[in-house]
């Protein structure tokens, strides 16, 4: 993923002179790319997170659109002050970018897991959140916010996501995408758990269910249309995300209550405690609950449970109650 | 040029009047951080910075980033005063509504950047330096900082940062008035030997009395003081400067002149009530 960012990241810079990346020491063998080609809108500006995004904020000021890049919660943690003040109270085009989001470096131990960035970033004002779910997205959004104006958060995964889209898929800005139709049940993924959600859907498909799987790559701004059609058209609905609480399941959770219709909803995060162990990213999601196997748990239980409710409320006095 | 020298001490002190006007309308506070900088904010806006008040967004204008930007009564009083926006809004300082807030807010014409948090001046001005470098642009950024704010990390990171990349288009003045927010700054974090600290980082460092006008107009008509270095003015003030019963006392960080202050304070001002 972080290669489809890079390749288009130059691409972009090519064609448009205001582009500059910075990045916070880390980068080795991705970003060398761009450094090559483009020396004098390159800037390695050290371990240091919160000079990094305050110099980014004061290029955005001269004129540039400025890309920092750091990994996992390194570039959204310390220097979240840099990003609400200085980039998104002043509405400025910094876009921030995490590579390896999420649980990609599992066995680095959970000082290295970006699980806390889409609560966080979603709360900061003008700022779009987004966390592609595959190769194809993730070059298509780093396109997208380059070119839409103020500040843009885009998490990213590490290496070797596999591609689920096909490379002509068109992702527009604060859209989520179809992949598979159905009207049992809706998966809507954001991230990197996109190719688990697709298995589970597999799984799920086998044991005779109709399930929608939506790829919601925004979290900010969030696509409600798609939220609204899945409440509507299917009876259950649940969100997959490699984070934490706050993120996508609480953006989606307020957005259906809003809606006001009645609807089996549950939100498949991280535990809320730390991730203690090593393991690799597939096992930790594993041990979460996010294997293409426990999504699909979750999902036939909801099913069941959904079913287990009577169809029409008035005819039960304890749910009224 | 003895002339501009006294025509600038009498700016000062219209400034200091209106900040003690401003903050004893409002019931606000730092009045004594706005009156430690006054005769720096005087020589910058009517002398060192290259700035249009006819045209605030001038591509290759000077940047001026307070980064205390809670002496933002002071620095409105400046912009005002040199014709970015009408004197009289200065009355709103503080008030519902009022675009003037208490710690410096973009937007206002003639102000860059929001600071009011500590630390996010030099870190900001860094990329615009850098940017003015790397564009050939003439543009200088120049970041006012106090002595307390000193204690960030933030602020470090920048100090290691602006001479590795021979930003000598960039100043910083530190209003080392040894007084912070809650204490002596040689009782909380001490930062002596301050020049020192910026020589041993690679700065160009000059020492200078923050009141002495001619001191500061030749100061700052000397940067950069080192071709490739960034430049440093540790520039010696005494919080409060300019009213005796305020001068070097840490309670007027927070306190609001009473009526009977206000007038004492601008009679010692040489200023109508």
């Amino acid at each position: 993923m972080r290669t489809a960012f890079i390749e288009e990241l130059v691409h972009l810079a090519e064609q448009d002179e205001r582009i500059w990346l910075v990045c916070g020491d880390l980068g080795y063998s991705v970003l060398e790319a761009f450094a090559d080609r483009f020396p004098q809108r390159y800037l390695n500006a050290g371990v240091a997170e919160q000079n990094m995004t305050g110099i980014a904020a004061g290029l955005a000021l001269m004129g540039k659109t400025v890309f920092t890049y750091s990994i996992a919660n390194f570039p959204v943690m310390r220097c979240l002050e840099q990003i609400r003040n200085d980039v998104c109270y002043h509405n400025l085009n910094v876009k921030i970018v995490a590579v390896g989001g999420g649980l990609a470096y599992g066995s680095h131990g959970y000082t290295h897991h970006g699980v806390e960035d889409l609560a966080v970033m979603s709360a900061m004002p003008n700022l779009t959140v987004a966390a592609p779910g595959d190769p194809v997205e993730a070059r298509s959004i780093t396109r997208i916010i380059a070119s839409h104006p103020g500040p843009a958060y885009l998490r990213l995964g590490k290496a070797g996501e596999p591609v689920l889209h096909p490379a002509d898929t068109a992702v527009e800005y604060g859209k989520s995408i179809v992949l598979r139709e159905g009207h049992d049940l809706t998966l809507i993924s954001v991230g990197c758990m996109l190719a688990n959600t697709l298995s589970a859907h597999d799984k799920l498909t086998a044991a005779g269910y109709s399930v929608r799987v939506v790829s919601m790559p925004f979290v900010v701004p969030l696509d409600e249309e798609a939220i609204r059609a899945a409440v509507t058209e299917t009876r259950v609905v649940l969100t997959v995300e490699e984070h934490g609480v706050g993120g996508l399941g609480a953006a989606v959770g307020e957005c259906i209550a809003r809606f006001g219709k009645a609807v089996t909803f549950v939100p498949l995060h991280l535990n809320r405690a730390p991730i203690k162990i090593s393991g690799t990213q597939e096992q930790l999601r594993e041990l979460q609950g996010l294997s293409a196997a426990g999504i699909a748990n979750s999902a036939a239980e909801a099913l069941k449970r959904r079913d287990s409710i009577p169809q029409n409320p008035a005819e039960s006095g304890e749910i009224l109650a | 040029m003895q002339q501009d020298i006294e025509k600038l001490i009498c700016t000062a002190r219209i400034l200091r009047a209106h900040a003690v006007r401003m903050v004893h309308r409002s019931r606000a506070s730092h009045l004594g951080s706005c009156l430690s900088v006054a005769d720096i904010v005087a020589c910058l806006y009517w002398n060192t910075l290259r700035i249009d008040p006819a045209q605030p967004a001038w591509p290759h204008r000077d940047r001026f980033i307070l980064s205390k930007g809670h002496a933002a009564a002071i620095v409105y009083a400046a912009l005002a005063e040199r014709g970015f926006f009408p004197v009289y809004e200065l009355k709103t300082y503080c008030e519902f509504g009022s675009r003037l807030t208490g710690h410096i807010t973009s937007g206002v014409p003639g102000v860059e950047v929001s600071t009011g948090s500590l630390g996010h001046g030099l870190p900001i001005a860094c990329g615009m330096a850098l940017a003015a470098n790397r564009d050939n642009l003439p543009s200088r950024t120049v970041v006012l900082a106090s002595d307390g704010e000193l204690d960030e990390g933030s602020n470090w990171e920048a100090i290691l940062f602006a001479p590795q990349h021979e930003l000598d288009n960039l100043l910083l003045i530190v209003d080392y008035n040894k007084i912070q927010s809650f204490g002596r700054v040689s009782e909380v974090l001490e930062l002596s030997p301050l020049a020192d600290k910026f020589r041993a980082f690679r700065w160009a460092v000059r020492e200078v009395d923050g009141h002495n006008i001619p001191q500061l107009l030749d100061t700052f008509a000397a940067i950069p003081f080192v071709a490739g270095k960034p430049s440093v003015v540790i520039a010696h003030t005494v919080k409060g400067k300019g009213i005796k019963f305020m001068e070097d006392d840490l309670a007027w960080h927070y306190k609001s002149p009473t009526e009977e202050q206000l007038a004492r304070a601008l009679q010692e001002l040489g200023q109508d009530a």
